[in-house]
């Protein structure tokens, strides 16, 4: 079942570049409905799910190639499969705003798309250390392609950037996996989340972690790539950077460094609530200037990744599941705020906000969607930003006030910089002469938007179903990173 | 569901509604959903005031539906009604279906008169989730989705760049404000592990709490002190006092009902409600009872000094709220919080007719708000003058009108309270008294007295429609019977145990014994500043200019509201962008791309670079490389 939804996407993807000539309407409908189907069958996978037990579930156990002790493991889990299924989620969504936006190799866009939900749906998956790394690595292929090949103007120095940036990170990664690998005697990630390791030994492979995952998620000061992916990539890829690709970093630290690394997680609190505090801060004061829209949001999502980040070393429940459903939140939001750009640029052709202002005298549905995008952004309450910035922060509070009372002040730098360009963009007088011939947003547009706006007052009235996913795993989380391993009380 | 969720949710629905379907049931059909939505919860409302606050029922209490929970936090949506919820629901509910009606006449000629019905209807909805609220996350719901309707208000008219600020500032002033009321919330999540109201007060009132707690920078403080001046952060946002209030008379920018509605019957008071409603929690703590006096004293007197000399007639009153609930906070602050309430609910009927009326005024002056430009519309319009009149001796304290019940039971209160706190508050009351019947006045009688300025408006003054008159007749009777009606809320135990008191606060008891020129020194008050602007508006019409002359920098002073927004405009905005340009130019671009990145890229370049250099391709130089390394070896291995 498991492999059924990672690796239909993969298979569509061969389908359509196989049997599909030169059609491009062919591909986007092939497409599309992969990527349909894909989410009916994660459907089915929450709904056989057992959210009382914070067990993997959907086990798969294959020896790959049991010479070398490689074995194909996947499975799930309360805290893994909420991401499975925001991709699977995001991706018809993506491949839909791409309907128009995309003109020119229309077949191999579907394809890297595709191919890309695979791995991405393989990394939350993979209960092997080594399937884990092969598709961590794979999916930057198709993302690479994505930025580099139907990217804007300066999109080959993005995307390098974006490639060598993440990879740098990889190669300590690489090293971490194989020192834990080699030290607990399998590649199991159940398996090493039981092992006990040495605090010092934990130390050295929480900082190669370290590495890789704060590019990834990314934080201060490692965030520099992700502004110029965004600006650089298609509206599509914008959006699978922001909703999907941004929360493997965080995820990371969920599912490998708490648990099989409690003790050096403990450890590195400061510095993580350091930088994640100057990501709050910091960026949120540079995407208080950002000239153009698609940068502003890029930085809006340092800034609030910087939440996430904090939440997830406060070990507490609150703060650990504010941060992943502010991860599924800022999925949700930031993916539909880079939707939003998309629909603009696609009219305009520029994403300068100087260039804006006074579309709601011609677009009012897009000013309306855009208001409840920039609300949940916002965190105003009855949206899903609230809920999750809001357990974020009281979990921070009972972690170090201090750091609660800074983190805070983030919350009002936020409101400033999303409500001072949607004035400057929605309201106002109209100045530029092509925004007075504006359309607003198609049925198109509208499908892709309307499950968004819905979850995003969902997640804001009602989030017990989706916290009631990953309670279980959660508490379980937090009670493997209470138990100080055996190891590390013999060096202590 | 239950009559009492309806309360709350018909707005809502109003608001969709009228929203969302516009364009299929037309504009008429928008307006009509709202005020049927309105019209269902004021009559729901009245029946549960009824109830509640005339008949003996007990407090009612339900819970509607879980909300977030979290390990140990969880917090319901739910619905609490007592006394003072009753009395906010009467105010919030009937001014508010007022205010729908009257604006199907100011709104008239506007073309997107559906959204504005349906954001007047949210934000009764916020209103209504705030004040029945029975925890403290649900109060902040509704606090925000009451900023969030205030904001959409102020800007309504978004092609106006200064509406759009005024709307960003009064957000953001506010977010300020929350700042505070989250870390008060969640340090009552701390302390007492629960944010329901019941549990917090009733472990409160035990002493069941942790008595003193560490804060940041502050180091070991009262754990109470702390929640409540925390709390009182979030008040002094959304009630506009001292140092947050500066978004209030920016807040003018919106149409005139909205100012009404929110910017002074209801929405402002949020704030006075909130401390009431956490009376058990304030009374325990003498440092934060003294903070909210002085706050609310220096309140009182800061706005009401540039009251006078504001030209806006939407200012005047404005600033005129602004001090009102400054009034109402200390009140509080000297433990009458029936006196408080008591005015939050004659205040809600006088100013939201004020508010009115001059937007009947600027209605017949075809939207001209200087009233330099006024005078002599007494004529013109006599009725909308009548009622403006009522409004205006309401607020002063003319006897018998409401003001005069309400605000000398707070003036006596503070008097009463016998502190030190307490004095400085009726000084500054007492002094803002004659202010208010001074700047008060000023308005009336530049507006509807004297010689019209423009002769050419004045011809085309001309007397609001019924839909506006009729909801300016109602408030009026109001402003009349508000104060002798409520009395009995100001007597002993009214409140029953929604307002607690802790021993020996009984400020509001004594007033009732204070000497009897206590009594009659606001009265004193009124006569003073009517008389000097009598003086100084009808018989030497030249003075005011002459005495701007001579005191200039006072003049210029009150004039820029003591140059509170140039501060903060220097201090924060300005501030706020170059650091911002700053980070993003030398931060990310010079130094973390520059020496970091692209610095690391070139190096990386520059190193292949020589490394490349080396290979040559020439056979001589590999030799030649060849030959030193052989050399090399056997010098070191010999």
């Amino acid at each position: 079942m498991l492999s059924l939804v990672t690796f239909l996407p993969l298979v569509g993807a061969l389908v359509i570049a196989i049997g599909v000539h030169r059609n491009p309407d062919r591909a986007r409908y092939a497409a599309l409905m992969v990527s349909l189907v894909t989410f009916v069958l994660s459907l089915l996978l929450l709904h056989g799910f057992d959210s009382d037990s914070h067990a993997f579930q959907f086990l798969e156990e294959r020896p790959w190639l049991p010479a070398f002790g490689l074995h194909y493991r996947m499975g799930v889990d309360g805290i893994s499969l909420p991401f499975v299924l925001l991709t699977t989620f995001l991706t018809p969504i993506c491949i839909l705003s791409s309907w128009e936006s995309v003109q020119k190799h229309v077949k191999e866009y579907m394809i890297a798309f595709l191919a890309l939900e695979t791995f991405v749906v393989g990394v939350f998956c993979a209960l092997d250390f080594i399937v884990f790394y092969i598709l961590w690595e794979a999916m930057l292929i198709p993302m690479f392609l994505i930025i580099g090949v139907w990217g804007g103007p300066n999109r080959i120095y993005a995307a390098m950037k974006f490639f060598l940036y993440t990879l740098a990170g990889s190669v300590l990664m690489l090293i971490a996996v194989l020192a834990l690998g080699i030290e607990g005697g399998t590649f199991s990630i159940p398996k090493l989340m039981e092992h006990p390791f040495s605090l010092s030994f934990q130390m050295w492979v929480f900082l190669g972690f370290f590495v890789s995952f704060s590019v990834k998620v990314p934080m201060w000061p490692v965030h520099t790539w992700l502004p110029d992916a965004h600006v650089e990539a298609p509206t599509a890829g914008s959006v699978i950077l922001a909703g999907i690709l941004l929360k493997m970093g965080a995820y990371g630290f969920l599912r490998f460094s708490i648990p099989m690394l409690p003790d050096a997680s403990r450890e590195f609190v400061p510095l993580i609530f350091g930088l994640s505090l100057m990501a709050i801060v910091y960026t949120a004061l540079v995407a208080l200037m950002q000239k153009d829209l698609k940068k502003l949001i890029a930085y809006s999502s340092v800034s609030h990744m910087g939440f996430v980040t904090m939440g997830l070393f406060t070990f507490n429940q609150q703060g650990v599941e504010g941060g992943i459903l502010q991860m599924i939140n800022h999925g949700i939001v930031a993916g539909a705020l880079f939707l939003l750009v998309g629909v603009v640029y696609d009219r305009l052709h520029t994403r300068e906000i100087v260039k804006f202002g006074g579309l709601v005298q011609r677009m009012p549905i897009y000013a309306f969607i855009f208001m409840v995008f920039t609300m949940a952004s916002v965190g105003l309450p009855g949206t899903n930003g609230f809920v999750g910035e809001f357990l974020i922060l009281l979990g921070a509070f009972l972690a170090s006030k201090a750091v609660a009372v800074v983190a805070a002040s983030g919350v009002v730098l936020g409101a400033a910089y999303m409500l001072w360009m949607y004035k400057r963009v929605v309201f106002g007088e109209i100045r530029n002469p092509e925004v007075s011939v504006l359309a607003d947003v198609n049925r198109r547009e509208l499908v892709a938007f309307a499950p968004l706006i819905a979850l995003v007052l969902w997640i804001g009235f009602y989030p017990k179903p989706f916290l009631d996913i990953f309670h279980t795993s959660v508490q379980h989380l937090l009670e493997q990173a209470k138990v100080v391993k055996v190891g590390a009380l013999a060096l202590k | 569901m239950s009559a009492n969720q309806l309360i709350v949710l018909t707005p809502l629905m109003g608001s969709l509604v009228a929203g969302l379907l516009a364009g299929r049931i037309g504009k008429g059909g928008a307006i009509g959903a709202t005020i049927v939505g309105m019209l269902i919860s004021a009559i729901l409302s009245i029946r549960v005031f009824m109830e509640v606050a005339v008949g003996n029922a007990p407090t009612i209490q339900e819970e509607v539906f879980s909300w977030i929970v979290s390990g140990q936090f969880t917090v319901h949506f739910g619905i609490l009604i007592d006394r003072i919820t009753a009395i906010m629901l009467i105010v919030v509910s009937g001014i508010s279906t007022l205010i729908h009606i009257y604006s199907i006449g100011y709104m008239e000629e506007d073309p997107d008169q559906p959204r504005f019905f349906s954001y007047l209807s949210l934000f009764t909805f916020a209103m209504l989730t705030l004040v029945t609220a029975d925890n403290f996350l649900q109060l902040f719901f509704g606090w925000e989705g009451v900023g969030l309707a205030s904001y959409l208000l102020i800007g309504f008219w978004y092609k106006k760049e200064s509406a759009c600020n005024a709307a960003i500032k009064a957000f953001l002033v506010n977010r300020v404000g929350d700042f505070g009321f989250a870390l008060g919330i969640f340090t009552i999540f701390l302390i007492f592990g629960t944010l329901d109201y019941t549990q917090v007060f009733q472990m409160a009132a035990n002493g069941e709490f942790k008595q003193m707690m560490d804060f940041p920078l502050l180091g070991q403080v009262p754990t109470i002190t702390l929640i409540c001046l925390l709390l009182f952060i979030g008040a002094m946002g959304k009630s506009a006092q001292f140092f947050l209030h500066t978004w209030l008379p920016d807040a003018m920018e919106g149409p005139t009902p909205v100012s009404a509605l929110i910017h002074a019957a209801t929405m402002v008071t949020a704030g006075v409600f909130m401390v009431c409603r956490a009376s058990p929690l304030f009374e325990l703590s003498p440092t934060a009872l003294e903070v909210v006096t002085v706050v609310g004293a220096v309140t009182a007197l800061f706005a009401a000094s540039v009251g006078l000399v504001q030209n806006d007639i939407k200012k005047v009153i404005a600033y005129s709220t602004c001090s009102q609930l400054g009034y109402m906070f200390f009140a509080a602050g000297v433990s009458a919080y029936a006196a408080s309430m008591f005015h939050l609910m004659t205040h809600a009927f006088f100013k939201a007719l004020l508010f009115l009326s001059a937007g009947a005024v600027i209605h017949a002056m075809h939207h001209e708000q200087d009233m330099r430009r006024m005078g002599g519309l007494a004529k013109k319009i006599p009725m909308t003058y009548a009622v403006m009149m009522i409004g205006t001796l309401a607020l002063t304290g003319f006897p018998f009108l409401a003001g005069f019940y309400s605000k000398d039971a707070i003036l006596e209160s503070a008097y009463a309270a016998h502190s030190m706190v307490g004095i400085f508050a009726w000084s500054m009351g007492m002094l803002a008294a004659v202010l208010t019947t001074f700047y008060s006045f000023r308005l009336v009688f530049m507006t509807f007295h004297g010689q019209p300025a423009d002769q050419h408006t004045y011809h085309h003054a001309h007397e609001a429609p019924w839909s506006m008159r009729g909801p300016l007749v109602v408030l009026a009777v109001g402003a009349v019977f508000a104060g002798v009606v409520g009395v009995p809320m100001i007597e002993k135990q009214w409140f029953r145990e929604a307002i607690f008191l802790a021993p020996g606060h009984d400020a509001l008891e004594n007033s009732h014994h204070v000497p009897g020129w206590v009594k009659w020194l606001p009265f004193a008050a009124f006569l003073l500043g009517l008389a000097t602007a009598w003086m100084m508006y009808m018989r030497l019409t030249q003075l005011p200019g002459i005495l701007a002359e001579t005191f200039r920098r006072t003049h210029r002073f009150l004039v820029n509201a003591w140059y509170f927004d140039r501060l903060y405009d220097w201090m924060f905005v300005q501030m706020a962008k170059k650091i911002g340009e700053g980070l993003w130019r030398t931060g990310d671009e010079t130094i973390i791309d520059g020496y970091g990145v692209n610095g690391a890229a070139a190096n990386c370049a520059r190193i292949a670079g020589w490394l490349r250099s080396i290979q040559s391709g020439y056979v001589y130089h590999y030799a030649f490389v060849m030959v030193i390394g052989v050399l090399v070896l056997v010098t070191v291995y010999t």
